[in-house]
């Protein structure tokens, strides 16, 4: 298991890589990343920036890749997330999942990035034509975590 | 009396002008801090009087309102998360 909250950007190749890295027991690899827009609720976005809550937010993270271990048999899981300025185009969160087939890797792939959007404790500012503007928490997505809740 | 480290996030740091404080506090829940809180008027009333919404979290967990708060507790208060 690997989770970090980090400035730099990450590459996806390097990250699943090294999921595979000397095992022959993994047969499938999901994996998820999330990229900065350049549009959001109809205006234009030049960049964006993340805010989170350190200590709570590694805890967070950690509680929900436990959580998707419960519910299926996962080899591997990789987060990663990016705080501070973004610009349009740049990755901002990777989820990837290893597990035997792919049934288990994309059901959790999805999970995990359900259940972050809600309860993780990040915060993101754009810089709209406008000035700043604090992105608002979407119910599509509170729906989204509690589909999950009912299975 | 229990003296609590306060912390406010986002939109709220900005609004109440600080990211974090120190408070001797008398009450016994979440609520009971919120209260505190939005007595204070202007961007606290605003915030926290119920017409817009926020999380609490005691030792870096989201609670409900009715938490007690423990013995020096780290308290966060901020807005609907909006990662990923």
């Amino acid at each position: 298991m690997k989770i970090l909250v980090q400035g730099d950007a990450f590459d996806l190749g390097v990250e699943v890589d090294a999921m595979r890295q000397g095992r022959t027991d993994i047969g499938a690899i999901a994996s998820f990343v999330g990229l900065a827009r350049d549009m959001n609720e109809g205006s234009g976005v030049a960049a964006m920036t993340l805010e989170h809550y350190p200590g709570m937010t590694e805890k967070a993270l950690a509680r929900l890749v436990d959580d998707a271990c419960a519910r299926w048999p996962l080899l591997d899981v990789t987060v990663i997330h990016r705080v501070g300025r973004l610009l349009p185009g740049d990755p901002i969160v990777l989820v990837a999942v290893a597990a035997s087939h792919r049934g288990e890797a994309f059901a959790a792939c999805e999970f995990i990035m359900d259940y972050l959007k809600t309860q993780a404790p990040f915060w993101k500012k754009e810089e709209t034509p406008a000035g700043g503007r604090w992105v608002e928490a979407r119910a599509s997505d509170e729906a989204a975590a509690a589909r999950w809740s009912d299975s | 009396m229990n003296t609590l480290r306060v912390l406010y996030f986002a939109r709220l740091r900005e609004r109440f002008g600080m990211a974090e404080e120190t408070l001797d506090f008398a009450g016994a829940t979440a609520a009971d801090l919120v209260a505190t809180l939005q007595a204070r008027g202007g961007a606290w009333a605003e915030e926290l009087g119920g017409a817009r919404a926020f999380r609490v979290a005691v030792n870096q967990d989201v609670v409900a309102l009715d938490a007690p708060l423990p013995a020096r507790a780290e308290v966060a208060i901020f807005p609907p998360v909006t990662g990923g």
